[in-house]
């Protein structure tokens, strides 16, 4: 099977439903000339032109709306957040009018768009350039939360969202674009959004994870598997909505969880996962559900500092510890 | 057409408005849009402009008076028009230059409850429900019921500091593969029991191990369900039971609690309980057995004490059920004898003395010490000669039962020594009343000292 | 695509023209006064911001418009509704928040919508919609379509990015749309010169490569002439145009808000209502010998009668089911799958 890259990954599937479906578009800062500014789309403004693939001034507002507009009337448009960073500035736009219209208008009027960019801190972009958008974006009826972690995720999960009926927000991650992973070809790969996966098989401990923190999971699993102990992780894949099943039968099963993401603890997606535990396996709980998360400060520029800040296998490996009372 | 003119909310949280002043008479020509009244909102003064235009007709407030958003306050139509109708709906609707009608105006309609800001229907307000039905663990819980019943008899609540640690698995480990926790030893953080302890736990042979509890005396459990709909009567607070209510409770606090003593000939109860051992063990009865159930049957004739209160109303029951108060290692617990009334006094007695152990053996299931309608405690087997029990919401009133002693007393003129034996009700006033408290006492004087009157 | 002429109700007499003005406007009139009413007994309830005064806009502009043509508007949104051919009975049975108002009762009086009129909303966030009129535009362009689309916001949205963002890309892509600033002199309580460092429309239009027009717009004719040379550059020129129509509002900025008093004069206000848009064109065609005094009071017992309709279907009209409450928040559908 092919190995490819989580960037080739999306850029395949874009390529394929653009050609599946003429009324997707793509829109965005430097998608087209430029190729994306992180190659995302190379290719596409040849194969498809500049009616399709559109560079657009540095103005996410606008052309954040000038997608929901579109969409309002039939077009199926792809916005290309440069990071998720600068969606701040169109955020009025992807929560008032994308999130909200259909249920104003009481089904009159679906938005079938795809909000995407990178997501989650890189290396030493300091604080304004390093942060986890999905809980806030999770918090809003209307919306679809999608964070993949591996490239056949990056594709399957890119299609489905391009084709599903509303608005979804896809959270690439920023450390993941040179990721590599099995992709086969010749295969339309659709992944149903709101399904996780089971990403390592265990016994002893849940690891809920997320986006990049996924690789993470599965680092921590492949080195406490030489000790014997098992976890069973769990790559959320779509935040909203959640899949509370895959989460519960695990949980049910190991009795312990930790939940690992990129974003801050304060009503982070964690906090969310571990209500649904409490609710769904209370009396399947063996030990409290910890939480792995960035340290609560902006990112810092330094690179120990940074380090210091990020969840990582080490701060993972003690928290599964800890609900296993190994310490 | 005539148009009424109405108070606006001209606010968006106005409820009411007072009209400070008519800018317009009666007998002027108005037109739509121009100004009538000023009103006061809650926040300012406003212009009411007419909605219609004609001569102002009728006013139907005066300066200075207060209407409710919605309420009729004038009329304009044209000059010829007849508006008795209209003005006699409102005649009747309210009265008009009435000195108060501050006080009557939050009873009028208020159209403006979709923005009130808080939901007036919990129900409502559904957002998506995040709490799930609670879910209990019925012996971790066990522990709490059995300390809230030492409210009858004043002890303190039980503090929850000894409470064994244990995860939610390990608790339900327990329960389902029989193991007492309090047996375990727990190896997690501040020695809370984790699975692993349990599993440990379960292989080892159980010490005392628990004799299947639940079976044992099952049997007559499901005739004795609590008082369920049509076994009792609801009945509304009047006005005088709603002042009573709330002066007694100024006064005294949240029971309103007051005493009534009364010192019972028990000479009779004695001979009787003497003759009834001569016929044999299987007749012997407690004094205590008599007295559950002497009130047993002075409760039946006397519903308006075997009652409940429940805030917003008083709860008569039809059936009796009567708690026994009995002392436990560390607090106390009220089993009930459901249906007292209808049993005879064997059966009270062997229920009485069953209840007691399996109390004292902490094997009572909570359908047995739930559902009374009134309670008993007896403190004589230590001596106690009179006190005062505490009555144990929501019932309305609890009687102490002292210790049968020989005592000198008049009688027919002369010395006599006389077993007595002291009994204080006490009552929760918001729902029996002194006269009503002594009646039930009468009632049951009358049984004690004439002990046959139960046999029958 | 065939190149329509675009003033397809040219071809009516101006008489006839005149009179379905007139209606539309005191159509209009009426009902915002009876949704005031509505408002002050508690029928209506939330924000509501009435059109009164600003008539000959809505009726100028959508007079030009073809059936497929496409119209976005704010919150103050009641009077382009019904100019659309919305009926007075959705428009108040969802401000009444019932079950058969144009949004089943879950927008209100802000979000107003028919997707059989492609009117795509009142939208409640100032200037918010203004990119949704571009991106609709840019759909237009993108099919190859000759439609239009029409774009209300009041004077105060010109300030906030979002306006200037939409017509950058709007110049810039040369899109089919018309951006609509109903200059009514006052963002909420802000007088215009307290809020705009240059009042010019024609300036602010040149950033952005767009062509410009300022309009009296109490002049209902004066509206509908511009809008069709805009119209018309959008369809064929595939231009978009940015008009400043000149108005007043007779209501405070929504029920909340006093008349006048604090943030302009009563002598003011008593000033522009002799402007009153439906005065004038009533005045020209009593000077023009088309309408006599008892025909326009027919016409307005007419109106009043269906606004009455309005109201009593609307009150009428079941509150929405409970079980609305969580449907279409999304669209429920499975990925199709391989």
């Amino acid at each position: 099977m092919p190995i490819v890259t989580y960037r080739d990954a999306l850029n395949q599937a874009l390529r394929e439903e653009m050609q599946h479906d003429d009324r997707v578009f793509l829109m965005g800062e430097e998608v087209g000339e430029y190729n994306g500014a992180y190659k995302v789309s190379r290719g596409l403004l040849d194969q498809f032109g500049p009616m399709r693939v559109v560079d657009t001034p540095i103005a996410e507002l606008g052309f954040a709306g000038i997608g929901v507009g579109a969409a309002m009337v039939g077009l199926r448009p792809i916005i290309e957040f440069m990071t998720w960073n600068f969606a701040l500035l169109a955020l009025d736009q992807v929560v008032n009018a994308a999130a909200k219209m259909l249920y104003m208008s009481n089904g009159q009027f679906p938005i079938p768009m795809v909000f995407r960019g990178p997501n989650g801190a890189a290396l030493q972009l300091s604080a304004q350039h390093s942060q986890a958008w999905e809980s806030w974006l999770a918090h809003i009826p209307g919306l679809k939360v999608v964070t993949p972690a591996t490239p056949y995720d990056a594709k399957g999960l890119l299609k489905s969202a391009i084709r599903d009926e509303n608005p979804v927000v896809f959270l690439e991650g920023e450390m993941l674009y040179n990721t590599k992973g099995e992709v086969p070809e010749g295969e339309e790969i659709l992944i149903p959004l709101g399904k996780a996966e089971r990403k390592r098989q265990g016994e002893h401990c849940s690891v809920i994870a997320h986006g990049k923190t996924v690789l993470i999971a599965i680092q921590v699993a492949d080195a406490l598997a030489k000790e014997g102990i098992n976890l069973d992780v769990i790559d959320l894949r779509t935040i909203r909505p959640m899949d509370v099943e895959a989460i519960a039968e695990s949980v049910k099963k190991t009795n312990r969880a930790v939940v690992v993401e990129e974003g801050w603890e304060m009503c982070g997606v964690g906090a969310q996962v571990v209500d649904y535990i409490q609710r769904e396996c209370f009396d399947f709980l063996d030990a409290p559900v910890l939480r792995v998360h960035q340290a609560d400060v902006p990112m810092p520029y330094a690179k120990n500092l940074e380090r210091a800040a990020k969840p990582d296998a080490q701060k993972l490996t003690a928290a599964v510890r800890k609900v296993l009372y190994l310490e | 057409m005539a148009t009424k003119v109405v108070m606006e909310a001209l606010s968006p949280t106005m409820e009411e408005g007072r009209l400070v002043k008519w800018t317009k008479n009666e007998g002027d020509a108005v037109k739509s849009g121009e100004i009538l009244a000023e009103i006061e909102t809650d926040k300012a003064v406003m212009e009411l402009v007419a909605r219609g235009d004609g001569v102002l007709r009728k006013r139907l407030i005066n300066e200075g008076d207060t209407a409710p958003v919605g309420q009729l306050i004038a009329i304009v139509a044209a000059a010829d028009e007849n508006i008795d109708e209209l003005a006699g709906g409102a005649a009747d609707a309210q009265a008009p230059k009435a000195e108060e009608p501050k006080a009557e105006a939050p009873a009028q309609e208020r159209p403006r409850d979709a923005r009130t800001s808080v939901p007036e229907d919990p129900a409502h307000s559904q957002g998506e429900a995040s709490t799930p039905p609670q879910e209990r663990d019925r012996r971790g819980h066990e522990r709490f019921a059995t300390a809230s019943q030492g409210a009858a008899l004043g002890a303190g609540d039980a503090e929850p500091g000894d409470r064994v640690r244990s995860s939610p698995l390990a608790r339900k480990l327990a329960s389902d593969r029989g193991v007492e926790l309090g047996t375990v030893q727990g190896s997690g953080p501040g020695g809370r029991i984790v699975k692993r302890d349990i599993e440990q736990a379960a292989t080892r042979p159980q010490l005392g191990a628990a004799a299947p509890v639940a079976q044992r005396a099952a049997a007559p459990v499901a005739e004795r369900r609590i008082s369920t709909e049509g076994d009792y009567q609801d009945i509304p607070l009047t006005q005088i039971r709603k002042t009573i209510v709330r002066r007694l409770a100024e006064s005294i606090g949240p029971v309103p609690t007051f005493y009534l003593t009364a010192e019972l000939d028990v000479e009779r109860v004695a001979e009787m309980r003497e003759a009834m051992i001569e016929l044999g063990d299987q007749y012997k009865v407690s004094f205590n057995d008599i007295v559950l159930k002497a009130v047993a049957t002075a409760l039946q004739q006397h519903p308006e004490v075997n009652a409940h209160w429940l805030g917003d109303k008083m709860r008569y029951f039809n059936r009796v059920h009567v708690g026994m108060a009995v002392a436990v290692e560390d607090g106390l617990i009220t089993p009930v004898i459901f249906d007292a009334d209808r049993k005879g006094l064997a059966d009270i007695s062997r229920e009485a003395r069953e209840l007691a152990k399996r109390a004292r053996d902490r094997k009572l299931k909570p359908e047995e010490y739930t559902g009374a309608t009134f309670s008993v405690s007896n403190l004589g087997m230590f001596g106690i000669d009179h006190f005062t029990a505490i009555i144990n919401p929501p019932e309305a009133g609890i009687l102490a039962v002292g210790s049968v002693e020989e005592r000198v007393v008049a009688v027919d003129g002369a010395q006599a020594i006389r077993k007595r034996m002291n009994v204080t009700m006490s009552c929760d006033h918001r729902v029996i009343d002194g006269a009503t408290g002594a009646k039930f006492l009468q009632t049951l004087r009358r049984l004690i000292e004439n002990p046959l009157m139960l046999v029958y | 695509m065939a190149k329509k002429p675009p003033k397809s109700t040219s071809s009516k007499s101006n008489s006839e023209l005149n009179h379905s003005f007139l209606r539309s406007m005191l159509l209009q009139r009426r009902f915002e006064e009876r949704a005031a009413e509505a408002y002050a007994l508690g029928k209506i309830g939330g924000f509501c911001h009435l059109y009164i005064g600003q008539e000959a806009i809505s009726t100028g502009a959508l007079s030009v418009l073809r059936p497929d043509d496409y119209v976005v508007t704010a919150y103050r949104d009641h009077g382009q509704a019904l100019a659309r051919g919305m009926t007075p009975r959705s428009v108040m049975a969802e401000l009444f928040g019932r079950r058969d108002g144009c949004a089943g009762g879950k927008g209100g009086s802000m979000h107003l919508f028919d997707a059989k009129l492609n009117f795509l909303g009142g939208h409640g966030i100032v200037g918010g919609h203004i990119p949704l009129a571009t991106g609709v535009a840019f759909a237009i362009k993108y099919r190859g379509g000759d439609q239009v689309c029409l774009c209300f916001f009041g004077e105060a949205a010109v300030n906030i990015g979002a306006f200037h963002e939409a017509l950058n890309m709007a110049g810039l892509w040369k899109v089919p749309a018309v951006f609509i600033i109903e200059n009514n002199r006052y963002g909420m309580g802000t007088e215009v010169s307290r809020a705009m460092a240059n009042e010019d429309v024609n300036a602010r239009a040149a950033t952005y490569n767009i062509p410009a027009e300022s309009v009296d717009a109490q002049d209902v004719f004066a509206v509908r002439d511009a809008v069709t040379r805009a119209v018309d550059r959008a369809r064929a020129e595939k231009t978009p145009t940015l008009l400043e129509m000149r108005t007043y509002r007779f209501m405070g900025h929504s029920m909340s808000d006093a008349v006048s008093g604090t943030y302009r004069t009563k002598a003011e206000l008593e000033q522009e209502m002799r402007r009153d848009p439906i005065i004038l064109l009533h005045n020209r065609m009593t000077e023009a010998g088309e309408i006599d005094d008892a025909a326009y009071a027919k016409l307005d017992d007419e109106i009043k009668v269906e606004v009455q309709d309005a109201w009593d279907f609307a009150d009428a009209s079941p509150e929405p089911e409970l079980e609305e409450l969580y449907k279409n928040v999304v669209v429920e559908s499975l990925v199709t799958s391989h």
